[in-house]
Order: C-alpha cells, then structure tokens, then sequence
C-alpha cells in the first residue's frame, strides 16, 4: 500500500489548514469501552485540524471489503509525547469493524480526514444540551470538552439499549453540568427514550441550543422536540456512505433550504445539519417535490 | 508495435523517459489516467487531496437537461469485491453546471470531458447543443447506458437503433470528439459499438456498470432504494477487460477508454493491453481518493522497469494463439 500523503492543497482558514489529509497511522491503543471499541492513532497534522461533528473514513480489510468505513472523531490530543492522536469509536456490525476490532498498537492502518463539517459553535453564552443514542455520545464528548472549555454550560442526555451501549457514561458525568441517561431495558439510568427526559433537563438547564447524534429516528425525535421548544438543534447523522469526500453521492438526506427541497450530501455538506430543516420523513422516499441537487454553496472545500 | 515480450528483455529506463501520452483520435491526453464519470464529483472535492489538473482528463458526473434528485436512499450496497449504486442521476442540471462548476475546472486547467445523459434521443441534441463552442470542454461522453434509469427499455445502448439514433443527435452538432458510454449488458457489445461509429462517435467508452441487485436476508427487502442498480469495483474487471478486447479486436481503429473495476498499475496495463488507449479510474476513488495520482505516479516507474517507452506501445498488445485460418477476422476486412 503507499505511503502518498496529501498535499492539503486547501487554502488555510484564519491560518489553521482545515482540509483532510490521507495517512498511514499508527495504532497508539485499542480500548475497549463498554460493548464498544475506541482505537487511537498517531495522526499529528490531522489531528491539529480536527473540531467535534468532523469524521475520518479508515480502510479495511476481509471479506472482500471495499470501501473506507466513516467513523466520527471522539478525541484528539495536540500534546502530549505523541505530538497529536486521534480517537474513533465504533462497535463491530460486519467483517470490516471485525478486522478494525483485531487491530493493536503499532498496527498501522490507513486514515482520511478530517471530513465533514464541524458542530458550529454557539455565539453567545447559552446553556447547551448535548442528547446522544448508543456510540453517537462519542462525538458529544469531545464537543462537550470544547464547549466547555470555552465556558459554555453543558448538560447531556446518553441513551441506548442496555447499560453497556450508553457510551462512557462516567466521562459524560464528569465533563457535564448535568447528565441524564435513559435505556430501553431500564438497566441503567431511567427506562425509556432520550426525548422522554428532555423536558425535564431543558426545563432545569435552562438550555438554550441542542445538539445531537445518533440514529436516524432518534434524531427525528429530538429535533422534533427542539421544534416545539423553538430551541435551535444541531444534528450530526449518521448515513452510509461509499466515499465520505462527497463524490459518490450515496449519503444523501433531503434538506429544506430556501423554498425547495434538495438533496444534501451527508459526508461533505454535513455530517452536521441544521435538525429543523432536514425533511426527516422524507428519506428514504421518492418525494415528487425534490427536485433538485446539492453541490452549491453547501460545499465548503 | 512491439510485443511485450521484447520489451522486456530491454534495459530498464528511467521512469522520466517513459512516454505516457496517449491519443484517443484527434484527442490528445498527457497521460492515460481519466476519471470514470460519476466516481469524481465536479472535481472541486478531490483537488482538496491533490491538484486534479495533472489527470489525462476528468469525466464529470453525468449531466442531464434538468436537474435531478435521483432515487431515494439506500443508494449503495457493498457486495463481495465491488459495489451496488442506485443513485438516479442525481445532478445540478447542464445549465446550473455550466454557470458554476465548469468555470472552476477551466480556471484550474483541469481537462474536461462532460458526460451527458438524456431521457430521448432528441434530448441528447439540446444537451450536446449547450456544449456547443463552450471553452474547456475537451470532449463529451454520451452516457447512453445508464442503468438506474425508469425503464430498462430506454437504455439506449442495448439497443443498436437506438444507439444509433441517440448517438447521431450528439455527433451531429458537437464541436468536439464525442464518446459512447456503453453497458456490458448486452448480446454482443461489439455491434454496439460499431453503431455508436457509424453514428460518428468518435470512440466508446467501456464499460458502465453492470445491473445488478442485493438483498438483505434478515428483513427480506432489495438493499437498495432502487431495488435494482449498477454494479461497479473490482468484481467487474474480468468484464470490462473482455469487452475491450471484443471492441478493439472487431474495430481497431476505434478508440477506447476503458473502464470497469481499475485501481491498481496492473490494471491500468491490463486494459491498455486488451485495447483501450485511456482507462478511467472509479469506484477505486471512493476507497482512496488519491488513487488516481498514486496511478500516475506508479504507472512510468511500473513501465520503466519494463523497458516501456512509451504507454501507448502496449495498447492491443495481449498475445493471443494464432487464430484457426478461415475464421471471419472483421479487423482485416
């Protein structure tokens, strides 16, 4: 396999380069956290241009796998002995995570990104409320540092299926304000959905803006809930996607902009959107009234 | 032309002295790294990896007359060495396509080769019409095979009439080398390819994807939106590589991008051998994006080593056995 780095040929933004870069890695540690996997890699001048909503796509291989697997980051460390690490979590659901699970330290595997577009930050001092299902906590976590390093209050909601799919729960205690977590079993936290808490914490909270990942229905709902709260609600989905650098237009989700309805590219014009504007009952429908295409001035290079 | 045999018993050379230019009939291209249409964006997304222009030519993602949503998702499903899209075309429309992104590519250098896709015959002519004179257009691809499209029946190169037919709307008022994409999924892809010549096209394009389908065993539901879709990467190589050899055996002063599951040097080499003059590069970009540079910069090295001097020396140069005398040989007649 070579060792081509890219040459980051896009313009730097207030002198930060901010275009993803391709680069083999090393494999700093493997984790295991709850059901989940979380791997670290060695990826410096990555890892210095990396914010919270942003992901990297890792080849793999087995099974006659193909394509990259996109995973958001969780964290980064600019510091530290290791100059600049780069953290992904996922959970094993087929041959390519399989061969990503037996990966250990010194491994070296191949890394896109950063890609996608970030969380924006709130411009005002605002109480924000970060609501995640299953592994979708893991980039709320390193949102949530950000946020509250620059003084935000932060509060969050984890949900899942069972005590061992709520991701790292203990950190989500320690970094927020408050943390609330809800399961479908009721092992862990209160028994039910995120949304069934929501009330309560934005009530106590005071929250002012909402941010969310996870699955698909799940986002549909908390950002339903962000409607009839008039609450602003930032979204970051999860889709599959072939590329992840906005070529092959598989990951696409209809958007509402202006008076139409188009479909955006997850992987370059998101993965973060705007939860009140995505046409969540729309996807995976032929809506007679979509009727054009992205690739305008959503793209960001 | 010289064999491949002979060639190796040279001295190697150096990888600057190995000639990488290609023609594709009046077309002339620096090197024979393209992009397949559909895998590359509008190009602004990969020049973020590394400067686009140093490709032989970018095929854009097929254009249609109005823009296009495309289907629902899933749009994609992977399947053993390669992959199922079912994307519906989805595209600004010619005209949003000409305003914003056709400016960038001529700004940038990049050598542009548009590929069209119409809903009729008549349709290809107004498509081909907006192309007209247009500076930074290198070449048009007519994508006349589709496979994600409503009716199966309207693709057009299964058809020889209708390739014909198609194919001269395009070649009648284009100002510049026109390209017939055509579909493996046919009887005999060389009289297709004979009909997209006599129609005036300049060379073909080979292969689009195959039509192909998946489903999920679990939920019993096809994988994809479009429950049927084009089936792409490595699994489809042996394919392409049969369907450029038939063209070029049968008409070998046809030019040839060749296409169909192409990502590593040996590949490039397999379809250039087989016959094609350029070989365009796909789904292999959706696993790497910088798979077409790493192509150009591997493909002297590989040659050098070899004694190559040149890419287009081995264009048609596989060895077959001696054909049986009294065979119909169409090349020599």
């Amino acid at each position: 396999m070579s060792s081509i780095v890219s040459r980051g040929s896009t313009p730097s933004v207030q002198g930060r380069e901010t275009g993803p870069l391709r680069a083999m890695c090393e494999v700093l540690a493997h984790n295991k956290i709850g059901a989940y996997h979380s791997l670290t890699f060695v990826a410096p001048d990555m890892a210095e241009r990396t914010s919270p909503g942003q992901f990297v796509t890792v080849g793999v291989e087995g099974g006659g796998t193909l394509l990259r697997r996109p995973f958001s980051v969780y964290s980064v460390s600019q510091h530290g002995p290791w100059a600049g690490t780069l953290e992904i979590v996922f959970d094993v659901v087929g041959p390519g995570t399989a061969w990503l699970a037996e990966r250990e330290k010194h491994d070296v595997v191949d890394v896109v990104g950063p890609l996608g577009r970030p969380f924006p930050m709130p411009q005002q001092p605002v109480a924000c409320l970060l609501v995640g299902g299953g592994y979708g906590a893991a980039p709320l976590l390193f949102l949530a540092q950000i946020l509250q390093r620059r003084g935000f209050r932060v509060d969050m909601i984890l949900g899942a299926r069972t005590q061992s799919r709520v991701f790292n729960a203990i950190e989500a205690k320690r970094i927020a304000a408050s943390a609330t977590f809800t399961t479908d079993d009721g092992s862990f936290g209160v028994q039910g959905a995120v949304t069934d808490v929501m009330d309560r914490v934005i009530e106590t909270a005071g929250t002012g803006v909402i941010y969310a990942c996870g699955p698909m229905p799940m986002l549909a709902a908390v950002s339903e809930v962000a409607r009839a709260k008039n609450l602003p609600c930032q979204v970051a989905v999860e889709e599959q996607m072939a590329c992840g650098v906005g070529v092959c237009m598989t990951c696409v989700l209809p958007y509402r902009r202006r008076d139409e309805v188009v479909n955006l590219r997850a992987c370059i014009d998101g993965p973060v959107f705007n939860g009140a504007r995505v046409q969540w009952d729309l996807i995976g429908r032929r809506p007679g009234d979509l009727a054009s295409a992205s690739q305008d001035e959503e793209f960001i290079p | 032309m010289s064999t491949v045999e002979e060639q190796r018993d040279d001295a190697a050379l150096r990888p600057d002295e190995v000639d990488l230019s290609v023609s594709l009939g009046p077309l002339r291209l620096p090197n024979p790294i393209v992009t397949a249409s559909g895998c590359f964006g509008s190009g602004q997304e990969i020049h973020r990896f590394f400067d686009v222009s140093v490709l032989g030519a970018v095929v854009v993602k097929s254009l249609t007359l109005e823009p296009r949503a495309g289907l629902p998702t899933p749009r994609m499903a992977e399947t053993d060495s390669g992959m199922l899209n079912a994307i519906g075309l989805q595209n600004p429309g010619i005209d949003a396509w000409l305003a914003r992104d056709l400016p960038w590519l001529v700004e940038h250098g990049v050598r542009t080769i548009v590929s069209i896709a119409g809903k009729t015959a008549s349709e290809y002519r107004v498509l081909a019409e907006r192309l007209r004179g247009v500076e930074g257009v290198l070449a048009i691809e007519a994508n006349i095979s589709c496979p994600n499209v409503e009716d199966r029946g309207m693709v057009f190169a299964c058809r020889e009439e209708a390739t014909k037919e198609a194919i001269q709307q395009v070649t009648r008022v284009a100002t510049v080398p026109v390209f017939a994409k055509l579909t493996p999924d046919v009887t005999d892809i060389v009289a297709i390819a004979r009909a997209a010549r006599d129609a005036g096209a300049t060379g073909v394009s080979v292969i689009n994807t195959l039509l192909g389908m998946a489903i999920d065993v679990e939920t019993g539901l096809p994988r994809l939106g479009g429950i049927t879709g084009g089936l792409s990467g490595p699994a489809i190589k042996p394919v392409a590589i049969r369907a450029v050899h038939q063209i070029a055996r049968a008409l070998p002063d046809l030019p040839i991008i060749g296409m169909g599951g192409a990502r590593t040097v040996e590949d490039v080499v397999e379809f250039v051998l087989a016959g094609a003059s350029a070989v365009a590069i796909g789904t292999a970009t959706f696993a790497n994006p910088m798979v077409t540079l790493e192509l150009l910069e591997e493909l002297p090295r590989w040659l050098a080593a070899r004694g190559h001097r040149s890419i287009a020396e081995l264009r048609g140069a596989v060895r077959l056995p001696p054909e049986p005398p009294g065979e119909d040989d169409e090349a020599a007649s």
